[in-house]
């Protein structure tokens, strides 16, 4: 064997088996430390259990959130960094409309549409909640997503369309300053200040038992597993059924190829603009009725993890991103059995840069947007 | 071929480059003084405002330097800039901090040592992160290097705030290989969430004590205090001197950075950001490159963040958000990626008019006008406007002028990327090497060629 | 231009390696640094004595002996595709070789097996005696082996200069600190200096020189063509692998171009061209390679390829 040989042995070596040895010690590791840890004690099959709910449907509102970016990302050949401030656009679009519904005779106009700014109203005082006003939280999410979807079309407009064929990069950098313009816009308008937006006691319960205890599933909850298990199936016949959703793969797939076939690329972009956006929107109103509260930084902060969601799913890939979504939803939260519970974000932004160094095409890749 | 003409030649551009970059200076500074003058500030206030547009000046065009060396050359998309701020002026707190007491548990100190050893510890460390990131970063796409460096500079931040590295008890002695370390330490860290309070002497102190001009400055400033400012002038004299200390390490920057651009080296590391096939084909090792020049990058960004930082009496984490990063790359698209004058007037006007520039129109209007009480949100600004009464609004723009900037920053952003992505000198030529180019010897022709594309040469 | 270069027999002398580097724009003024290189990697005797010899093409293909590149089994798939299927073929030493076929033959991916820019999924590549499989494309450049692009690839927002300053081997400047130091950079000057005149030599030579101060970016398709090729001269190579050198360059540049490399190959370089039109190799190299669906479909000089049934049915097939 001569040297070059083994050298190139040695550089794919390097390359691939250290990453597998590395996964697996890591694996076998956390196995063994949540085993001993549910044998003696020391981890509650209910906490446990707890934290695997909560990271799911974190994963879900990534995920749902992620189709969006996945789409643009693909079609458009851009990382847009505004995406997660189309995510509190839509928050406090839907978030204003619920409380204009609800709050409406009791309470000034002006303070229920910036969403009780400085403390003029609160949430949990008109009582927004899936249960105690259904159609306020209906309307909250359609508005949600349509404004979402309109501010979407808006930017495109006058923002990305005229330099659509420059480069990925340029786009990126154009795509920060809209977000930095978009999210202090908001802070202008709505306040810095973080508001409670739900009756947080009197949201519906009940305790699933665990083993050793209980999990709380809340009616929000299970409101958000309806909507977005409802969004998802959606995309899913858009993209499977329709010709246009065919059209949106074969952009995905090849841009010049699908121009040279004749498919209207405009019309596709804008498709893809108002399915992202609509259910970036909702992910948001969804995200924040769940959480019950609501700041101007929301999307901001939850905008890396849905880039590591949408990475881990492979760019491109809608059901890559869902799959993503809830792997680094379950990591960010289900980590904190392993390590510091600060570091359950550092978790999830470690489990994306492992994949985009070495397997940058996704772990769920194959193929794209289908 | 003269030396002598060479070297014209080269002072020619020099000078240029100084007469741009004192106009661009200058005007900032006299719109600052006259803005000061007309709205009637104190001598006192002027100097106050001009130590801090100095300042800012300062930071923001060192890090647009140091930033262009990965980016404007490079072409490595680094939005990680803040991390590496936040290492450097973190160590260089863990380092210098004196040591608590023992006992004195609630407290985070130091390791005692001089803050000289202190910088030096911070650049270094930022330059080994770099290094961290750079080794198995560097063969990413752009786009994801970016989100890979920026889930670094989270991460970072998340270590500064996690309760698991706010403090560290250091053991009595510490069994090196050869030695023993008897540390005088006893309780370090990181602080948490509450940050660092930077209890070790003040920079500017430490300086002039090094350099034995500690008496001749207090001389100075007891100077004016009997003829200018008879209340207090040290603050204000300390701040300009630092300001002052702040542009000479610009130039050291910019010094470092123009010889690294003008060689060999920016050449190669100019084809890399071109085309780094092309040059691998050329026999270039680029993987050594890139990484030499990330973690120089990384280590000055250390740098001006221990700059930044270090004579603030605190740090806590929120300091070391994203946003930051963003502020130099816009400072850098504004000068133009690739040009080391264009990146340092970038920052000069990223600080002048868009960082500082709001807020001192703000404290202006501010010493002119008797204003009332801001309304406290949107909702009461924009109801009085039905009537016709727009001064709520304008008290409650003028109150929320530190947001509005960030909207006026991302607004210029897009503006700058659809009508000039290439900044302000971002196209023109600065040719990486070491010596002219022209044809040796042959005075015609490259007479003849400088004039034949000084149409485009901007 | 050139001189010197005429001894017709391979007597032995000391003084070889350095009369075999001969450049294009043969001047006194070699720099020492450039010739050590090169006598350096001149490792076997052979090839010393046969890179002396083309002077007359028209025996071309004589049995010289040396091969400076060889290329054995060489194989790479893409994705269950077989691109490149056990090629195998030698370039032998001061020749002009045509690589052809149709499109997708697997010409280019060969080129970027041969120097690095893809890794075969087997076989050997040998370059002057040593293998370089393997290696990454800048060792291989720097073994003497350099090579264009199929479509010229130009540092475009970097002038002409900078484009053939970079190319060069061994500069000092290239280190950080070298370049940043007081001291050291006066050496960083010197060389460059010297590396300045040799850079307006080959300009000239190509005839680009009143290009100097342009972007690269603003060049024509013919005139990047000439840069990439003055680029590639450059770094000092043996062999020079050009990858459809005459894509898209209009009949006039194209002549030139051609005259370039005649006078280049005369002055002892070896040369593997990739080309799409038949003509211009057949009337031009003096052996040809033919590559059909992966494989080596035939190999030979020009008139045994004009003859071969395989190759006009492979073009007539792949053609129409």
């Amino acid at each position: 064997m001569s040297i070059s040989e083994t050298y190139v042995r040695y550089r794919r070596t390097l390359g691939e088996e250290p990453l597998a040895i590395g996964v697996v010690l890591v694996a076998l590791w956390m196995a063994w430390a949540l085993v001993s840890g549910l044998w003696t004690g020391g981890i509650r099959v209910s906490s446990l259990a707890s934290l695997v709910w909560d990271g799911l449907l974190r994963g879900l509102i990534i995920g749902l959130a992620g189709i969006g970016l996945s789409m643009t990302y693909s079609i458009l050949n851009f990382a847009n960094f505004a995406h997660g401030d189309y995510l509190t656009s839509g928050a406090f679009a839907g978030m204003a409309t619920s409380y204009l519904i609800a709050g409406i005779g009791e309470n000034s106009v002006g303070a229920l549409l910036l969403v009780g700014a400085g403390g003029s109203v609160f949430g949990g005082a008109i009582g927004i909640g899936v249960t105690t006003s259904p159609i306020a939280v209906v309307l909250g999410a359609v508005v949600a997503g349509v404004s979402t979807i309109a501010l979407a079309l808006l930017i495109d407009r006058f923002v990305y369309r005229p330099i659509r064929d420059e480069s990925g990069i340029a786009l990126l950098i154009t795509s920060i300053g809209v977000a930095f313009a978009l999210r202090y816009l908001i802070q202008f308008v709505f306040g810095a200040g973080v508001r409670g937006t739900t009756a947080a006691g009197s949201v519906p319960r009940i305790d699933v038992p665990a083993l050793d205890g209980t999990f709380r599933v809340t009616a929000h909850d299970a409101s958000l597993i309806v909507v977005a298990g409802g969004l998802m199936l959606g995309v899913h016949l858009l993209l499977q059924r329709t010709k246009l959703g065919k059209a949106m793969r074969a952009m995905s797939d090849n841009e010049d190829l699908a121009r040279i076939t004749g498919i209207p690329t405009e019309r596709v972009i804008r498709t893809t603009w108002i399915v992202g956006a609509g259910l970036t929107g909702v992910a948001g109103y969804m995200f924040v009725l769940w959480k019950g509260t609501l700041g101007f930084n929301d999307g901001w902060l939850l905008l890396l993890l849905v880039f590591a969601a949408v990475i881990l799913g492979g760019i491109g890939s809608i059901y890559g991103a869902i799959g993503g979504g809830i792997v680094i939803g379950l990591t960010a939260s289900v980590s904190v059995i392993w390590i510091p519970s600060e570091f359950g974000r550092a978790a999830a932004f470690m489990v994306m840069i492992v994949i985009l160094l070495f397997k940058p095409e996704g772990i769920f890749s194959g193929r794209t947007t289908a | 071929m003269s030396a002598d003409d060479l070297r014209g030649r080269f002072s020619g551009l020099f000078e240029r480059d100084v007469t741009l970059a004192l106009a661009v200076l200058g005007t900032i500074y006299l719109a600052y003084v006259l803005a000061g003058v007309a709205f009637g500030y104190g001598l006192r206030g002027q100097l106050n405002s001009i130590a801090n547009l100095t300042f800012y000046i300062g930071v923001f065009g060192m890090l647009a330097l140091a930033l262009n060396l990965h980016w404007g050359y490079t072409g490595l998309f680094n939005i990680g800039v803040v991390g590496f701020m936040g290492i450097g002026v973190y160590v260089t707190a863990l380092v210098s901090k004196p040591p608590v007491a023992q006992g004195g548990a609630a407290q985070v100190g130091g390791f005692g040592l001089p803050l000289g050893v202190g910088i030096v510890a911070g650049v270094v460390v930022a330059g080994l992160f770099g290094l961290l990131v750079a080794l198995p970063a560097l063969r990413l796409r752009a786009d994801y290097l970016a989100i890979v460096t920026v889930a670094f500079s989270e991460i970072i931040r998340f270590t500064m705030m996690s309760r698991t590295f706010q403090t560290f008890t250091v053991p009595d002695t510490i069994d090196l290989w050869l030695f023993t370390v008897d540390p005088t330490a006893d309780t370090v860290g990181l602080g948490g969430g509450g940050g660092l309070i930077l209890n070790y002497p003040d920079p500017l102190e430490a300086l002039l004590r090094t350099l034995f001009l500690w008496e001749p400055y207090m001389g100075f400033v007891g100077f004016v205090q009997r003829t200018l400012i008879p209340n207090n002038p040290k603050p204000v004299i300390d701040g300009l001197v630092y300001g002052i200390l702040l542009f000479v390490c610009v130039g050291l920057f910019y010094l470092l950075l123009s010889r690294t651009g003008k060689s060999p080296f920016g050449r190669v590391l100019k084809a890399i950001r071109e085309d780094e096939d092309v040059a691998n084909a050329l026999g270039k090792d680029t993987d050594r490159f890139k990484l030499t020049a990330f973690v120089l990058g990384s280590a000055l960004m250390g740098l001006g963040g221990i700059l930044w930082y270090s004579s603030r009496g605190s740090i806590t984490p929120p300091s070391f958000r994203p946003n930051i990063t963003f502020f130099v790359w816009i400072a850098l698209i504004i000068g133009g990626a690739g040009s080391n004058t264009g990146s340092f007037l970038g920052g000069a006007i990223f600080a002048g008019v868009l960082y500082e520039g709001p807020r001192y129109v703000k404290n202006l209007v501010e010493t002119a006008f008797e204003l009332g009480d801001a309304p406290g949100n949107f909702g009461e600004a924009v109801a009085p406007m039905a009537s016709f009464d727009p001064v709520p609004f304008v008290l409650y723009t003028l109150d929320s002028v530190s947001q509005l900037r960030l909207v006026i920053m991302g607004v210029v952003l897009i503006w700058l990327m659809h009508n000039r992505p290439e900044g302000l000198l971002g196209h023109r030529k600065e040719t990486a090497s070491s010596i002219d180019l022209s044809r040796p010897g042959g005075e015609d022709a490259s007479n003849a060629a400088a004039a034949a594309d000084g149409g485009e040469n901007r | 231009m050139s001189e010197s270069d005429d001894t017709t027999d391979g007597s032995t002398s000391t003084e070889e390696p350095i009369e075999n580097d001969s450049k294009p724009v043969e001047t006194d003024s070699e720099t020492a640094e450039g010739d050590s290189t090169a006598a350096d990697e001149d490792g076997s005797p052979d090839t010393t004595a046969s890179e002396r010899t083309p002077d007359t093409p028209e025996d071309a293909g004589v049995p010289t002996g040396s091969t400076p590149l060889e290329v054995e089994g060489l194989r790479r798939t893409f994705g269950g595709i077989v691109a490149v299927d056990d090629v195998s073929f030698d370039v032998e030493a001061g020749t002009l070789t045509g690589l052809i076929g149709p499109n997708g033959a697997g010409k280019s991916t060969t080129f970027n097996l041969i120097t690095g820019m893809l890794e075969p999924d087997a076989g050997t590549v040998r370059f002057n005696g040593e293998e370089i499989t393997g290696l990454q494309p800048h060792e291989i450049a720097n073994q003497g082996l350099a090579r264009t692009f199929q479509i010229a690839r130009e540092l475009e927002e970097m002038t002409v200069l900078e484009n053939m300053m970079l190319a060069p081997k061994g500069q000092v400047g290239e280190s950080l600190w070298r370049s940043v130091m007081p001291i050291t950079r006066d050496e960083v000057r010197e060389q460059e200096t010297e590396q300045l005149e040799r850079v307006w030599e080959v300009l000239d030579f190509f005839e680009i020189d009143h290009l100097a101060d342009e972007y690269a970016g603003n060049l024509s398709g013919g005139q990047r063509k000439l840069l990439e090729m003055a680029r590639a001269l450059l770094t000092d190579p043996d062999m020079l692998l050009l990858d459809e050198p005459f894509a898209g360059v209009n009949p006039s540049l194209e002549k030139r171009l051609l005259e370039h490399i005649h006078e280049l190959r005369e002055q002892g370089y070896t040369f593997l061209i990739v080309e799409h039109d038949m003509d211009l190799i057949m009337n031009n190299c003096e052996r040809v390679i033919v590559m059909h669906q992966g494989r080596v479909l035939k190999d030979g000089t020009p008139a045994e390829i004009k003859e071969s049934e395989e190759v006009i049915e492979a073009y007539l097939g792949g053609e129409v």
